[in-house]
């Protein structure tokens, strides 16, 4: 094959990766409109695709709203996540004792459901307060494991190299085990962000509560009781949209960030 | 290159080990008891099997581990001539920092001792431009060879003017060209920067070309079992083709093999 040939080969490789989830999608939702219709399935049983634009549509000044909202929760929780999750693993990587007394806790909070604390939360907080909590709840473990992980994974000569040249404890972490931990710290923040979402998701739930400031899962909710299906696909769809917007964004940012250096972030070629 | 006579006398020990041991904390007896004298200025091979701890040696002299028992002592260098840290490690991996770039890798011994930038940035540019790596300075890591990471680590070791210089296998990894060239190279280094220089490696052709001393190791845990000095003056590809030096090859040879003895596959 000439390297022409080559590349070409690669470029519609690449095509065929966007293009057969695109056909794969249109086939879904065809055939899913088809069976809604040829059936004569009611909306409020099952609404087909176009239906569901539609609500999209006509609805969308209530749902850009809860969108916000929702997405603003999330952001709180994603920040209060990657701060908390990164300052405890440099808590933890500074002290074995803190590291023993506190982990364990750290895992407690990660083992037991979300949906189970958010009831409590709610008592204790005010609800935008415990939303917030929740969200971070869920996101900030993925966080302090890898970047736990990420500054124990120091190359072990670099580590004697500090240690030759006498390098402080500070020198050695902003020299050498942020930047080591980094990938790591950025594949957390990676999970962190569709976690968090989640976890704002569950916490809306729980709370229930109506009002300006009510988010997209509270729509879901409440359509659900007013049997408005449409409503309830269309604030779905927004909610997957929301989670791949997140995931990709966090994606590009490791993508820039590790792109002169790490392995992750280099072409095959490379 | 023409290299001076080896100066060991008792006034002019740059490093020197007495009785020391190793023993790790596995209970496996890594190294010695060993002896050894290096003199100022001297550049002298520390030859062995691998796991022999010769490494573990050149460890102890760095300060990066402590001895079990014996001493360890650096002499005190003159600071005019010597004026930075007073050693320099190059490693058998290039063990560069991979998200910055060889300017700032090489800078690093010299951050890390509170050098300020401006000051810092002509003496990492000389020490680049030793090494022949001038016009790398802005290129990652990633993006060099094997042979130019390896210039980019020495160069790194040479920054603070060190005048000691501890190499643990730094050129195994590389073809033979470029390990050639390499070697020459530091020879020249070493004679221009008149640096004590300790180089460990488990190529018997690599010591005889590189020292003036070679150090013969046992097996684990290792002793000197011989000590051969290579009287050539000049160190080019006519020594390396010298009768000589097939001779000096010849009678390393014979001193490293005993270590071998008992090793399977071989």
């Amino acid at each position: 094959m000439s390297v022409q040939d080559r590349a070409s080969a690669v470029s519609g490789a690449r095509l065929a990766s966007l293009a057969v989830p695109a056909i794969v999608f249109v086939a879904a939702m065809t055939a899913w409109e088809f069976a809604v219709r040829i059936n004569g399935i009611p909306p409020y049983v099952l609404p087909g695709p176009l239906l569901v634009l539609k609500t999209l549509v006509a609805d969308w000044e209530i749902l850009a709203q809860s969108l916000l909202t929702t997405l603003i929760t999330t952001l709180e929780g994603f920040i209060a996540a990657a701060l908390g999750g990164i300052a405890l693993a440099l808590v933890f990587n500074q002290s074995r004792w803190l590291q023993w007394a506190l982990f364990p806790y750290a895992v407690v909070l990660q083992v037991t459901p979300v949906i189970a604390i958010a009831p409590l939360l709610l008592i204790y907080l005010p609800q935008q307060t415990a939303v917030v909590v929740c969200a971070w709840i869920v996101g900030f473990f993925p966080v302090l494991s890898n970047t736990a992980l990420g500054l124990n994974s120091v190359d072990r000569n670099l580590a004697g190299l500090f240690q030759l040249y006498g390098a402080s404890r500070w020198q050695t972490l902003r020299y050498l085990k942020l930047p080591a931990a980094l990938p790591y710290i950025l594949g957390g923040l990676r999970i962190a962000g569709g976690l968090s979402l989640i976890g704002a998701v569950v916490a809306e739930i729980a709370a229930g509560s109506a009002g300006a400031g009510s988010g997209l899962a509270y729509r879901i909710a409440e359509s659900g009781y007013r049997l408005n299906i449409p409503r309830m696909f269309a604030a779905l769809v927004l909610l997957s949209v929301a989670g791949i917007v997140i995931y990709g964004l966090l994606a590009l940012v490791s993508h820039l960030v590790l792109r002169r250096w790490h392995e992750s972030a280099l072409g095959k070629d490379n | 290159m023409s290299l001076p006579p080896s100066p060991v006398r008792a006034a002019d020990i740059a490093v020197r080990l007495r009785a020391v041991t190793k023993v790790y904390e596995s209970g496996v007896a890594a190294l010695g008891p060993i002896d050894v004298a290096i003199g100022r200025g001297e550049f002298v091979s520390l030859l062995g099997p691998s796991g022999c701890g010769k490494s573990t040696a050149l460890r102890l002299i760095a300060g990066l581990a402590g001895p079990s028992a014996g001493t360890v002592e650096i002499a005190a260098a003159s600071s005019e001539t010597h004026p930075g840290h007073r050693i320099g490690f190059v490693f058998q991996e290039p063990t560069l920092m991979p998200w910055t770039s060889v300017r700032d890798n090489v800078g690093l011994p010299l951050k890390l001792a509170h050098v300020t930038a401006a000051e810092a940035r002509p003496r990492v540019d000389a020490a680049l431009a030793q090494v022949g790596l001038a016009d790398f300075a802005d290129a990652f890591p990633r993006e060099l060879s094997g042979g130019m990471k390896m210039r980019a680590s020495l160069a790194r070791a040479l920054v603070t003017q060190p005048d000691i210089l501890l190499m643990d296998e730094p050129f195994a990894a590389l073809d033979e060209i470029t390990r050639f060239r390499l070697n020459d190279d530091l020879l020249d280094l070493w004679r221009r920067l008149s640096m004590t220089v300790l180089f460990v490696t488990h190529s018997v052709f690599e010591s005889v070309y590189l020292s003036q001393r070679v150090l013969v190791m046992t097996a684990r845990p290792g002793r000197l079992s011989a000590e051969i000095a290579i009287e050539a003056d000049v160190r080019d590809d006519a020594f390396r083709a010298s009768p000589d030096y097939a001779a000096y090859c010849r009678r390393v040879s014979d001193a490293l093999a005993p270590a071998y003895t008992g090793v399977l596959a071989l």
